[in-house]
Parts: C-alpha cells; structure tokens; sequence
C-alpha cells in the first residue's frame, strides 16, 4: 500500500456529554477517491471538520504527509495542501465569479511578497478564466456570486478550494441542494477535474448511487464512528450498513423506475 | 501600477500647487486643513471597504498631533517634513498596539472599542498638565529643509507640504488598494470563512488596516497642527471622530480621490456655514448629510461613478 496521504488515529469529539465522533482510524493513501456517507448526525461533517482545523478534537490525531496537523488553524491546514469546499458554498457573494477565482489563486501565489503583488494581473486573469473554463463556468465569470444558480455556485466554492493546488481537498455535500440531473453533471466536472490533477479526495454524499459510481472506497459512519470501510460494492451491501447508514433509500434507489428516491 | 487614477491625482496636484500662487490666505489654509483631514478619511475609507466603522480615529489623529508638537517643544526637531514623518509612525507604533485588540473583534464592538481607546487618550491629555491640560500648546514654528518663512510663506509652506503629503499617501494607498492583501477587504467583509479557507489571515489583513489607517490619521494630525500651530486635547475627543466618520459617508469610499473631494467639500461648507449662520451651521451639515444618504448612499463619489456607468 502507498504511504498515507492522510491518516487519522483515535479521533474523537465531545460536545459537552455529546459524543459527536469517537474512536476513528483511518489511512487515505495519495489519489484515492473517497466517500464518506451517513445519516444526518453520524459525523460525517464533524469529521471533515477536524481534519479541515474547523473544530478541534477532543482525543486521536491527525496527520498529512507524515506531520500532525491536528492543532493547526484552518488556514495553515490550507497552505500545507489541504483544501474543503463547504456544504453551503462559501463564496464572496458581491464579488463576480471572476474575481472570486481570482482572489482565491492571488492568495495562493507563493513568494516573498506574494499578497503585495497586484491582484489583476493578465497571467491571474488568464488563469482564472482557465479554471472557470475547465469547471465549466465561464458563461457566469462576470455575475456576482450571489445571483448565481446553486450548482454553479457550488462549482464556484469546489473551484476556489482547488485554486491553492491542494494535495487533499474534501468535499463538503458537494451536491446537496441541487437538482437530480445537475446532480451528475456537477460529479463529472469535479471528479474529472480533481482527478485529472493527482488529488486525494474525500467527499460527503447522502446519495448513494453518486457514492456508488465515483468512490473508489467508501467510509460509512455511524453515531460518530467509522462502522465499515472499503470498497463501494462491499460496504454499501454490508449488513450493518444497510440497517444502520443506507437504511431504506438503497432499496428504493435499486426500485426500477423510482424517481422519488432522488429527492 | 500606474494606473489612471495616479495620473489623475498627479494632475490635481499640480493645480493645488498653482493654486498656492493665486488663492488667498484663508483659501490656503481652508484647503490645508481639508487634505489634512482627508488623510484621516482615506484610512478610514481602507477600514469602511472592509466593513469596519472606527470611531476612534481621533486616537491617531491626536497622537500624531502631539507627537509633532511634542517633539518640537521637548527635541527641538523643527523640520515639518520630519515631523509628518515622526507623528505618522508615532500614530502606526500605537495603531498597531491597539489593532492587537481591535482586530478581534467586529461590526459594532470594533467601532465602540476604537472610540474607547480614543476617550483614554482625550482623558490623558485633559488631565495632563504637563501637556497644557484642556488649552493644549502652541507648537513652534516649522522649517522646512532649512527653510524658516514666517507669515504668509510659513502658510503656503504648509499647504505645499500637506498637498504634497496628500499626494504621496493617495498613490500609496490606491498601489495598496490593488495588491491582492488590498483586494482582501470585500471578501473580509463578505465571507471570512471563506478568506481562512484560502490561506490568509483576516486578522492579521485588518490588523494591517488599522496600522495603515493611524499612520495616514497620524500624518493628518500632525499637517493640522502645523497649519493651526496649536494642539490640544479635542483632537482626541469623539466629535472629531465623528466627524471623520461624516466625511467618509459623504466622499463616499469608491476612490481614494473621494475623501479629498469629500473633506473639501465638508471643510468649505462648514467654514462658510458658521461664518453666515453661526447658530444653525451644525443643522445645515447634519441636513447635508441627510441627504447625501437619501439620494447618494454610495457617497458624492458614487455621482462620477454613475455618470461612468452611463446611468
């Protein structure tokens, strides 16, 4: 097995007497895409959310490339090469989808005196106009943020995440909020996109046939821990994970003609 | 770099300059003390971009003032041009002192917080007799690289330093404006999550802010006390604060040309308003500013920005 990207070991994480994740363990090695999913209150967000530096954990470690992160804020989280996107997209919603982008790469540049450069200049411009075109967006470069439709603003947020050239980006319900036919198209332009450049990913997704057809492994939680873990043939069929994470909507999802399980 | 508004703000420069030769004495100092003042809006413009309202600019605006004065009365440092100098980084050294705190904190705290810190110090200098107490000090007369006018040359001297001064801070502060930690203020403003998420600190972008607004108060406190020759506490106290604060709502935020047009403007009408209605001049600015905010909430800038816009 490659050596881990990103490893988690004993995390853990108490709201007072509420256990919001206990005892995970897990080894990301570089490239690999990965699916968390779980019911609402698992601790699938929690869980980004400690490895992102949004909340600290109570217990357990976390380490990428080999160096604890686990105390780090989120924003030196994010300048080792560990990017999220957001389950509401998190974007400067008075700002145009140009510069959105743009301010995302202008931060990125490295060097000395890097944020005291220009930011319009025609080579971040032109690299801007890039990324919009390669997430499929550029038709919206000059809309502000906040009249955009909600899969372009997702887009939007998953494009400013990966302007920092990140080794790790994770996905925060990359499509939740969005039709079922936009649904698709959002994961191939993204997963496309993410693996085309050599990332490691993780993402968040309560629809399992999205789960089904873009992770090549897949972690289930389950009252704040990881109950299976592999690939999404062998855990989504797991026992317990019927019961416990997928529940009903799998064999809705498998219904021939059930459109209802999408919604 | 050397963008259009750059040549613009030269172009201005060069007709304040000429003005020096054939406006008269009290237009002089009118527009001395307007510029000074200006250098005290164009950082709380950088702030306002941000989405910060500071109260306290007068803390800076102050202690520039002092630390001229003092360090003419005290050193015997005479040269104008080394006391801007000397009361901007005075004003920065204690900007970024208090912008240790500030820069926690957000929307109403930030402003009450700035003008606490402001009150502390009109309290200082109130109680302090050492430094004249609630009358101030007289301040000595400057030099400027050796050269001692009195009088009428001492006033156009000022005015040269002061336009001069508002001409390098402007270019300064437009460069500032579009380096990308410049181009961080709108997205401080709208999304802070989101700026972490990228790699930068909001904290420290404000925090540089505050450092950048209390140098240019700083500057603009010491250019009003050499054009006045005296200091004394109520360059500290909140209605100066507010009345920084009042400009910046009527300039506008959109150029850093505004706050100059902004404080001429403010400086004029307020001049001309206590001279020819001296009991109601303070309701004729609040009117004025009444209606900028009704037809003009973007500021008197927004005006040229619409007419560009072709609206």
């Amino acid at each position: 097995m490659a050596t881990p990207i990103l490893e988690v070991h004993d995390l853990g994480k108490t709201f007072g007497s509420v256990t919001a994740a206990r005892d995970i363990t897990v080894s990301i090695p570089p490239q690999q895409t990965v699916g968390i999913i779980g019911a609402n209150g698992a601790g699938k967000t929690t869980f980004v959310n400690m490895i992102t530096g949004y909340i600290k954990p109570s217990t357990g470690r976390i380490l990428f490339e080999g160096r604890d992160i686990t105390d780090l804020s989120p924003r030196d989280i994010t300048r080792l090469g560990v990017s999220r996107s957001f389950q509401v997209a998190q974007v400067f919603p008075t700002m145009s989808v140009l510069d959105n982008v743009a301010v995302a790469l202008g931060i990125a540049r490295r060097g000395a005196g890097a944020l005291w450069r220009p930011l319009r200049t025609r080579r971040l411009l032109e690299d801007s106009q890039a990324i919009l075109e390669r997430y499929r967006i550029a038709d919206y470069r000059d809309a502000a943020a906040n009249t955009l439709p909600q899969g372009v603003r997702k887009l939007l947020d998953i494009a400013m995440a990966v302007a920092a050239e990140p080794r790790v980006v994770l996905l925060d319900e990359p499509t939740s909020g969005i039709s079922v036919e936009e649904k698709y198209d959002i994961m191939e332009v993204v997963v496309g996109v993410l693996k085309a450049a050599g990332l490691t990913v993780l993402f968040v997704e309560h629809d399992m046939d999205i789960v089904e057809r873009y992770a090549e492994r897949v972690l289930a939680f389950y009252e704040g821990t990881a109950i299976a873990d592999g690939p999404p043939a062998e855990v989504l069929h797991d026992d317990k994970v019927k019961e416990f994470v997928v529940g009903e909507t799998l064999h809705r999802l498998r219904r021939p003609g059930a459109a209802v399980a999408h919604a | 770099m050397w963008d259009r508004t750059i040549f613009l703000l030269c172009a201005i420069f060069v007709a304040a300059v000429a003005g020096a030769f054939v406006m008269p004495d009290w237009a002089i100092f009118l527009a001395t003390v307007a510029v000074a003042k200006a250098l005290v809006v164009l950082g709380l413009m950088i702030l306002w971009r941000t989405g910060l309202v500071s109260f306290g600019q007068a803390l800076y605006f102050g202690a520039g003032g002092y630390a001229a004065g003092l360090a003419g009365l005290w050193l015997g440092l005479s040269d104008a041009v080394l006391l801007v100098v000397f009361g901007s980084v005075i004003a920065a050294i204690l900007a970024w002192v208090v912008g240790l705190l500030l820069a926690r904190y957000r929307e109403i705290f930030f402003a009450m917080l700035s003008l606490a810190f402001s009150m502390i110090l009109y309290g200082l200098l109130v109680n302090t007799e050492a430094l004249g107490s609630t009358d101030g000090v007289n301040i000595i007369a400057p030099t400027f690289l050796g050269y001692a006018p009195l009088g009428a040359a001492q006033v156009r001297a000022v005015y040269l330093l002061t336009m001069a001064s508002g001409l390098i801070a402007a270019c300064l502060v437009q460069i500032y404006l579009q380096s990308t930690i410049g181009q961080l203020a709108g997205p401080i403003r709208d999304n802070e999550i989101r700026v972490e998420y990228l790699g930068a600190s909001a904290r420290a972008v404000i925090h540089l802010k505050v450092v950048i607004a209390g140098a240019l108060a700083g500057a603009g406190g010491v250019l009003t006390a050499l054009a006045v020759g005296h200091i004394d506490p109520e360059m500290a106290y909140w209605t100066t604060s507010g009345g920084f604060v009042f400009v910046t709502i009527l300039a506008g935020t959109g150029s850093v040309i505004a706050p100059f047009l902004g404080s001429l403007l403010f400086e004029t009408v307020r001049s001309f308003a206590m001279v020819y209605t001296p009991e109601t001049w303070q309701l004729m600015l609040g009117s004025a500013l009444l209606l900028t905010i009704l037809f003009f909430p973007g500021g008197l800038w927004s005006l040229f920005e619409r007419r560009r816009a072709g609206v």
